[in-house]
């Protein structure tokens, strides 16, 4: 057993509803009782969607268990397939119904459906909601998808798109454009958006285009194998790598690599004066493995982030980030445990976090910004408007969400200078995020005060400092009370260099004098 | 004392044929309870035994993460755990000591079993002796079913105040027991009401907290508040208890039957009771009939979600003027809602449990003005030109007693009036 608060990933039936729900002509019967009809809600509420996902769940009860809950899956997937007259269906059981052992796959296959069934193996207690994903759309290709003759024009599927997908919808938009603009045509985008007619015809293509691994790269591997497919393996989510996918693209087509790049603006954003407070801001990324791998070399390259610590939660993609994270000189972090998620971020208190919702949370409690990158979705991850993560508008769209947390420079400059400012004071926050800004507390200046208590402190003074039990060195008053000048947005980073600079120094209390030595020593 | 509610004309729905349909269930498990019931017993933690799927719905439903660490968390089987390789009882005994030593400040501890727990028989009941044994007397330690296969959505508030009901301490006083969890701001309304007639010592299951003064016995009477509170009435009157029938708290009219089954218990005179209710009922009055203007004359549909269909049908037919088509229930206890039904005019299709593609079938057929569902099928519907009120709203918002009728009748006119104030489609 796992003591578990938060869970990053579904299990791995809500993953084959992700694929269900993608396509079209597709219906899946899924043996489960009936409270995992919830799952449904993901994708007409987090999603918006319009229409109820194609499942039919069989919600069996506990009287049931005695008597024949094998008849009820097939009076479920007849009745299923008689209304909804799907060109395939796949079939599979959740949690529960994999322990009551009723074997779906083997039953729908003796029914003689007119339409393939495709069974569906997923355990429960061992995988996620990704590999869910993967493992139902590989099962869906290997099933119906057969060699084929190539089109006769340049052709690619797009592959890995999901319903409930971070972004999919306009990436799918983003990634034909590119594609379209070196004559390249789309053969199918798979699951979303196919019927199993269109899976069939996927080796038509000339090549595939792996938009998420997570999803897709078992299939991916397969058409490679099997029809002869090749795959592209950058994924274009920043400047940098969309110039990479290109070449990369020209090279499986064989056409001349061409990116139309007159909308970009990410590079003369950051480039422009006003981006220079960007330099080196302290950033900690986590989030599925495919997002934080693209958003580790945009922080870096393309922003001028530091990169203090990065890590993903689908252990699919751990030799992936451990890799990243070799490359960036930090320790991965390769866990599902979102409590270990929040310690890591409390010790390496970074300036900016670059995280999924979960992280978003875990910034307001310790008061720190945060950017979402990735899924878990949440229904602020479907925007109205147009907001890709791909390709040109994607890096565009990346530039401004990453430093829409942000307190501006200027604005920090002001907030440095007028500190003492009835508006512009340590927790007034960023002036541009609504809310009304918190008036300044009047600090009464009673002479020599120890240690404020941390009850007594705001909730991000708090934060910032670093849990009792790892601290050596004794702040002295007045070093204490100039740290409190020092901006909020920065002061966790003074605390701990300072902090840092005298334990390394065997210096056992801070003095202003340490406050200012370490900061010399620290300059950039 | 003032005028009884008037009985339906036509009679009411008591013995009215039930449509009963085996079929798909659309509808959450009895674990969403955990839901609002950690918020209520403020030293209780919920540890849900079961899989990823349980944590999953914990998170989804909860409109995700709404507190920084909240008091319910799952403990999720493994592989080790199903293959025997791993005993669950001391598994169980693992993660609790882990649970508790991070929260030091939790008295009253449910194990709550879920669908895989009970397939592969986990004994939790078993497993909440001993480890009271071990955590007592700080830690409480008790054990309920929320599980799919067992419970619907509200059940689970049913089930953990029923598995509450056998370790209260033993009483001979004569004592009003209020049962079922309410928005605290509700519960302080009902209460005060109560008080003024002069009527108490008043009980409140479940009490916020485990060291409260709540126990039971035979002089005690008890009212419920909400209408799906079947086996916590069944564990009262176990415990000697005796349950007063009652229309449901939800409109001025409901509200007022409420309280006077409960007065006329009490002796309480009707001069009392007249000058105790008269303000707030007019005030409900004004407030229904504003609020629920756009609902006059308009017809609903519903589904079966949280066991307040058949009360909420009577209100809105009978203080909201709409006509229902039909009235879905994932179970109807007559010993429990018989005094709505025999309030609630015949003609709707009274329906337990549920085949959801033919009661789809069914509300397309009718074309209601207002269709009370769950999350799972209010955007569909609402693609498909039907107006919807999700059902769940109904169960996180205060709507029972006078001051909050008005709310419960604009929570489903708000819907009827955005379909008529919306202008979005293109130009004809």
């Amino acid at each position: 057993m796992k003591l578990t608060v938060w869970t990053y990933e579904g299990p791995p039936h809500v993953g084959a509803m992700r694929v269900a729900t993608g396509m079209t002509g597709l219906h899946y019967v899924l043996h489960a009782p009936q409270g995992d009809t919830y799952a449904d809600l993901l994708f007409t509420m987090i999603e918006r969607r319009d229409h109820r996902p194609p499942v039919t769940f069989t919600t069996f009860q506990a009287r049931d268990l005695g008597a024949d809950t094998a008849h009820l899956f097939k009076d479920a997937c007849q009745r299923a397939y008689d209304r909804f007259q799907p060109e395939a269906i796949i079939v599979g059981a959740s949690c529960t119904a994999e322990l009551i052992q009723d074997d779906p796959g083997g039953m729908a296959e003796t029914m003689g459906l007119p339409v393939p069934t495709i069974p569906l193996e997923l355990p429960s207690y061992q995988r996620k909601e990704n590999f869910g994903a993967d493992e139902t759309f590989f099962q869906i290709v290997r099933t119906l998808a057969r060699p084929a003759e190539r089109t006769a024009q340049i052709t690619a599927n797009l592959i890995g798109p999901t319903g409930l997908g971070f972004r999919h919808r306009d990436d799918i938009a983003e990634v034909t454009a590119l594609l379209s603009d070196m004559g390249i045509s789309v053969n199918a985008v798979a699951p979303m958006t196919s019927s199993p007619s269109d899976i069939a015809r996927l080796g038509a293509a000339h090549f595939n285009v792996l938009m998420y691994p997570e999803t897709a790269e078992t299939a991916a591997r397969w058409m490679e194998r099997e029809l002869g497919l090749p795959y592209s393996k950058v994924v274009p989510i920043g400047v940098g790598a969309t110039r990479d996918f290109v070449a990369e693209v020209a090279d499986l087509a064989g056409v001349a690599p061409y990116l139309d790049d007159s909308r970009l603006r990410l590079p003369w954003y950051s480039k422009s004066v006003d981006s220079t407070y960007l330099t080196g801001k302290r950033v900690f990324l986590f989030g599925d493995g495919t997002h934080v791998k693209a958003a580790a070399r945009i922080a870096r390259d393309e922003m001028g982030f530091e990169v203090v610590g990065l890590g993903c939660y689908n252990r699919e993609m751990a030799r992936d980030i451990r890799a990243v994270a070799k490359g960036f000189g930090v320790a991965p972090l390769i866990t599902d445990d979102y409590l270990e998620v929040e310690r890591t971020i409390e010790e390496l208190s970074p300036e900016m976090i670059l995280g999924t919702q979960m992280e978003r949370h875990i910034g307001k409690r310790l008061g720190i910004p945060c950017a979402v990158i990735s899924a878990p979705v949440h229904v602020q991850d479907f925007p109205a408007r147009y907001s890709p993560q791909m390709g040109i508008e994607g890096a565009n769209v990346i530039f401004d969400t990453w430093v829409h947390p942000l307190v501006m420079g200027l604005e920090e400059h002001l907030l440095t200078m007028f500190r003492e400012d009835f508006e512009f004071h340590d927790a007034a926050g960023p002036s541009h995020h609504g809310g009304k800004a918190a008036p300044r507390v009047e600090d009464v200046d009673g002479g020599p005060a120890p240690q404020t208590p941390r009850e007594y402190l705001e909730p991000e003074e708090a934060a910032d400092l670093v849990p009792a039990s790892t601290v050596s060195v004794i702040w002295l008053p007045a070093a204490e009370k100039e740290l409190k000048k020092i901006p909020f947005f920065v002061r966790g980073k003074a605390r701990r260099n300072t902090e840092t600079f005298a334990a390394e120094r065997g210096v056992s209390e801070i003095s202003v004098d340490t406050l200012y030595e370490a900061k010399a020593h620290y300059a950039r | 004392m003032t005028e009884l509610p008037r009985l339906a004309e036509t009679g009411g729905c008591r013995n009215t044929p039930i449509l009963k349909q085996r079929g798909q269930h659309q509808v959450f498990c009895g674990l969403t309870g955990i839901i609002w019931l950690h918020r209520k017993m403020q030293d209780a933690f919920f540890l849900v035994v079961g899989s990823r799927t349980c944590a999953h719905l914990l998170q989804s439903a909860a409109g995700v993460m709404i507190f920084a660490e909240p008091r319910f968390g799952t403990a999720i089987l493994e592989e080790t755990d199903l293959a025997g390789l791993a005993d669950a009882q001391e598994e169980l005994d693992r993660v609790v000591a882990e649970l508790l030593s991070r929260r030091p400040d939790i008295r009253q501890l449910f194990l709550v079993g879920s669908c895989p727990s009970e397939v592969i028989k986990i004994d939790l009941q078993r497993a909440a002796e001993r480890l009271s044994e071990t955590h007592a007397p700080h830690v409480r330690i008790l054990n309920f079913s929320g599980s799919g296969i067992e419970t619907t959505f509200t059940q689970g508030e049913d089930a953990c105040l029923a598995s509450m009901v056998p370790v209260l301490p033993q009483t001979e006083a004569r004592e009003l027991l209020l049962v079922g969890a309410l928005p605290d701001v509700v519960e302080e309304q009902a209460v005060s009401l109560l008080e003024q007639m002069g009527i108490g010592p008043i009980r409140v299951l479940p009490a916020p907290r485990a060291d409260s003064d709540l126990a039971v016995g035979k002089n005690t009477v008890f009212v419920l508040t909400q209408p799906f509170l079947g086996d916590t009435h069944a564990a009262l009157e176990r415990r000697g208890a005796r349950h007063l029938p009652a229309p449901f708290p939800f409109g001025e009219e409901g509200t007022t039957a409420w309280l006077r089954v409960i007065a006329e218990e009490f002796g309480v005179d009707a001069e009392t009771f007249d000058r105790v209710t008269a303000a707030p009922r007019a005030r409900a009055r004004k407030a229904v009939s504003q609020a629920s203007e756009a609902l006059r004359g308009k017809s609903v549909f519903f589904f079966p979600d949280s066991q307040l269909e058949i009360p909420l049908a009577r209100f809105l037919t009978r203080e909201c003027g709409m006509e229902a088509i039909e009235v879905g229930a994932p179970f109807i206890h007559k010993g429990v809602v018989g005094p709505d039904l025999d309030l609630l005019a015949e003609g709707p299709t009274l329906a337990e449990g549920q085949d959801v593609d033919l009661q789809l079938d069914r509300c397309r057929a009718a074309r209601p003005d207002l269709t009370v569902c769950g999350l799972g099928l209010a955007n569909p519907l609402e693609a498909e030109g039907l107006a919807t009120k999700w059902a769940i709203e109904l169960v996180f918002t205060p709507v029972h007693f006078y001051e909050q009728a008005g709310d419960l009748a604009g929570l489903f006119s708000r819907p009827v009036r955005r379909a008529d104030l919306l202008k979005v489609e293109a130009a004809e």
